[in-house]
């Protein structure tokens, strides 16, 4: 009788550990926070085929791990997406976040992540603070921030294009703010000068009466728009007859907006840590992949969103699927480094963000189409640029106010 | 017009239930959402006090839940303010902005009040937006932790709803005290009357004043609520849209009833944030919700249903029911 006890309950131990490799087996649920409705619903689109391709290429699965997505709406409003964290995290399970789309959803729920130890992933908020002066030990970047692409073309537009003085016209929110800050610290400390900044509010109908204001004596133009404010822009500009070369923000000629220009576009250099143009075998992949799919150029959600997946899915197979210690997940996600991808070779900073190439890019009209031509990389940009953390983070975060100390 | 006259057990029961809920729904997550409809519920309240009893519609009630709410978070998280401190300063700051936007508004009615609350909720909306060094701009206020009155762990979703609750059963008390006094009497003379009560003696701007004062502080009771709720504010809460959700609580629930914007606070987070999780295209749905009650139920859910309900237990005498509702029909127009 003993004998049969202790027989059985070797069994049942022996049912136990068996149990425990099929667990790991079960599957990671990842909730993924987008935008359907509202202002930024075109964003949010891009951010689910990006999602969506990265998830088809891994046929769902990840370091043996089956992937279950779990889609909410954020509606682009703060409040909502702090509750749809919580459906996510609370009613759904999600061990895993990848979103949201803006910085100050991204803010909304900073607090949140901490209190549950929530890894997220962002694939779009670009706000500097995220991994500067507030960084979340549980937020993860797989984009650039607002001003990493831009302190390059400052530098560029001083030293290879020999510009002495140049406007700035941006939307006047925080991301245009720190682009437009970005931009003219490096170009002024290589000698240029920033005569004229003008603040045209994000919902501007038109922008006739900011291009009119332009200061006539200005080598170019530097315009720093996110949406699709750099098509009305760009259309309005040409047509006010203006001759002065333009320089863009890595949103102003945006893959996802370009495709709805024309000539007015022509001859724009802006600067990104992606372009659908750049001539890789891994971007070639992923740019046939989502024309195939979307008869569409890959843009900055559309590669956030991707990239964020490869981030999951590389710091997965650090820990080999198992998730269950967050610290180790954590530490695995920012120690993310993908040698191939569409950005190129991807590392993490100690902050959380990655450290990219930059490409400075030309629009051209090829196959008779606008693309993004690449004409000057600067591999592996921090996001402090040559600063360094600890003099960067010494001075205030990149405002509207901001001037160059001196 | 009165409130819905409810016996003593649906009101026990309506407690109780409320009461129970953290051990009727399962999941943290709702326990939450019920916390979101009761700091709506009060916001929606002390609207309806303005339109529904008051006859002043406006557009402008965003901004005591919003300054309320950024001036806690400030003052707490970042000016070094205690909690209590930092909330009765925000509570009586956002009152006396109460005081100065009505002096300012009441000084037109109809189409003109309307338009002055929305012209003072859109500047404070600016303030909040353009403001960086205070408010952080678009990139919002955070910082904020939960305090711990009496010992309680606010971060804990049963008795944060508890305590929201316990407000909400105040600001109840209070309002339905309110507008059962003679000064909320005089109100909704000044509402269906201005000028009777005029050549009455009675002083109608100082009724329609203090008013927008009491609904102004519990505005910001709301606010508080709302800042220790997210622990985040953006310019969002400031804006219009934030304005117009809550009037469409109150219309859709039933102006000038008391219960009328609890019931359209419920109807509108539940849509946005629970319906939405299911239906991608939850703002049609709520347009459609809200043309139905406009088509069926013109005056609002509470009172329609009231209606249909006492229509169908006194079937011969439902003529007499029909002609009740009259004022809350005029001001959901």
């Amino acid at each position: 009788m003993v004998r049969t006890r202790i027989f059985l309950s070797t069994t049942i131990l022996a049912a136990c550990t068996a149990l425990t490799p099929l667990q790991a087996a079960e599957s990671l649920k990842v909730g993924f926070m987008t935008v359907r409705s509202g202002a930024l619903a075109a964003g949010g689109r891009q951010m689910e085929e990006g999602l969506k391709l990265c998830m088809d290429e891994h046929r769902g699965v990840m370091a043996g791990r089956k992937i279950e997505i779990i889609t909410a709406d954020t509606a682009g409003q703060p409040a909502v997406t702090k509750t749809k964290a919580q459906e996510l995290v609370e009613r759904d399970g999600a061990q895993v976040l990848i979103g949201p789309l803006a910085a100050f959803e991204a803010l909304a729920i900073d607090d949140y992540i901490r209190q549950t130890k929530t890894p997220v992933i962002s694939p779009s908020a670009a706000a500097e603070d995220l991994t500067q002066r507030k960084p979340n030990p549980w937020f993860v970047r797989a984009v650039g921030t607002s001003a990493q692409a831009h302190h390059p073309l400052g530098e560029y537009a001083a030293k290879d294009l020999h510009y002495k003085k140049i406007a700035i016209i941006a939307d006047d929110f925080a991301f245009g703010h720190e682009i437009a800050a970005g931009f003219q610290r490096t170009f002024e400390q290589n000698g240029g000068k920033v005569v004229q900044k003008l603040w045209s509010p994000l919902n501007a109908a038109e922008y006739g009466t900011y291009i009119t204001q332009i200061d006539p004596s200005v080598d170019a133009v530097f315009a720093a728009f996110a949406g699709g404010n750099g098509i009305k822009f760009l259309g309005e500009y040409k047509n006010y007859g203006m001759q002065k070369p333009v320089l863009g923000a890595m949103t102003t000629v945006d893959e996802g907006i370009l495709k709805r220009m024309g000539d007015e576009a022509v001859g724009v250099i802006s600067s990104g840590w992606y372009s659908a143009a750049t001539d890789t075998p891994a971007n070639k992949k992923f740019v046939e992949a989502v024309r195939k799919a979307y008869s569409a150029d890959p843009g900055y959600y559309t590669v956030g969103a991707y990239m964020a997946c490869q981030f999951l899915n590389n710091a997965l197979e650090q820990v080999k699927g198992d998730i269950s210690d967050k610290a180790a997940f954590m530490k695995a996600l920012r120690n993310v480094n993908i040698s191939q991808s569409p950005y190129g070779p991807v590392k993490l900073d100690t902050y959380g963000q990655p450290i990219l190439d930059v490409a400075i890019r030309k629009v051209e009209k090829k196959d008779g189409r606008l693309q993004n031509t690449v004409i000057k990389t600067y591999p592996a940009v921090s996001q402090f640029w040559t600063y360094g953390p600890d003099e960067f983070l010494k001075s205030p975060v990149y405002s509207r106010d901001w001037t160059p100390a001196k | 017009m009165r409130a819905p006259s409810f016996n003593l057990l649906s009101w026990l029961i309506a407690i109780a239930a409320l009461l129970a809920l953290p051990w009727l729904v399962t999941s943290d997550y709702y326990v939450n959402i019920a916390s979101q409809v009761v700091i709506a519920a009060i916001l929606a309240l002390s609207l309806n006090l303005l339109i529904g009893f008051g006859g002043m519609i406006s557009l402008g009630h965003a901004a005591y839940l919003g300054v309320a709410a950024y001036l806690s978070i400030y003052l707490t998280a970042h000016a070094g303010f205690g909690h209590l401190a930092g909330a009765l300063i925000a509570i009586g700051a956002t009152t006396v902005l109460a005081m100065l936007f009505g002096y300012l508004a009441l000084r037109a009615s109809g189409l003109g009040f309307l338009m002055i609350t929305l012209a003072l909720g859109q500047i404070l909306w600016g303030v909040a937006y353009r403001w960086a060094s205070l408010t952080g701009g678009d990139n919002g206020l955070g910082g904020l932790k939960r305090p711990h009155p009496f010992g309680l762990n606010l971060m804990d979703p049963a008795i944060f709803y508890y305590f929201a609750l316990a407000f909400f059963g105040i600001a109840l008390w209070c309002i339905a005290r309110f507008v059962q006094s003679a000064l909320g009497q005089s109100l909704q003379g000044t509402r269906d009357q201005p000028r009777r009560m005029r050549a009455l003696g009675y002083n109608v701007w100082l009724i329609q004043w203090l008013s927008f004062v009491f609904a102004g502080f519990w505005g910001s009771v709301a606010g508080l609520l709302y800042a220790y709720y997210h622990q985040f504010v953006s310019p969002q809460t400031l804006h219009l849209t934030t304005s117009a959700e809550t009037l469409l609580m109150v219309i859709a629930g039933g102006t000038g009833t008391l219960l009328g914007p609890v019931v359209g606070a419920a109807l509108v987070v539940i849509l946005k944030n629970v319906v939405s999780a299911y239906i991608t295209r939850w703002l049609i749905l709520l347009g459609v919700i809200f043309v139905v009650i406009v088509l069926f139920m013109p005056e609002g859910l509470v009172p329609g249903i009231t209606r249909w309900v006492r229509s169908l237990r006194s079937r011969p005498r439902a003529d007499k029911a029909a002609d009740t509702p009259s004022i809350a029909k005029d001001s959901a127009r």
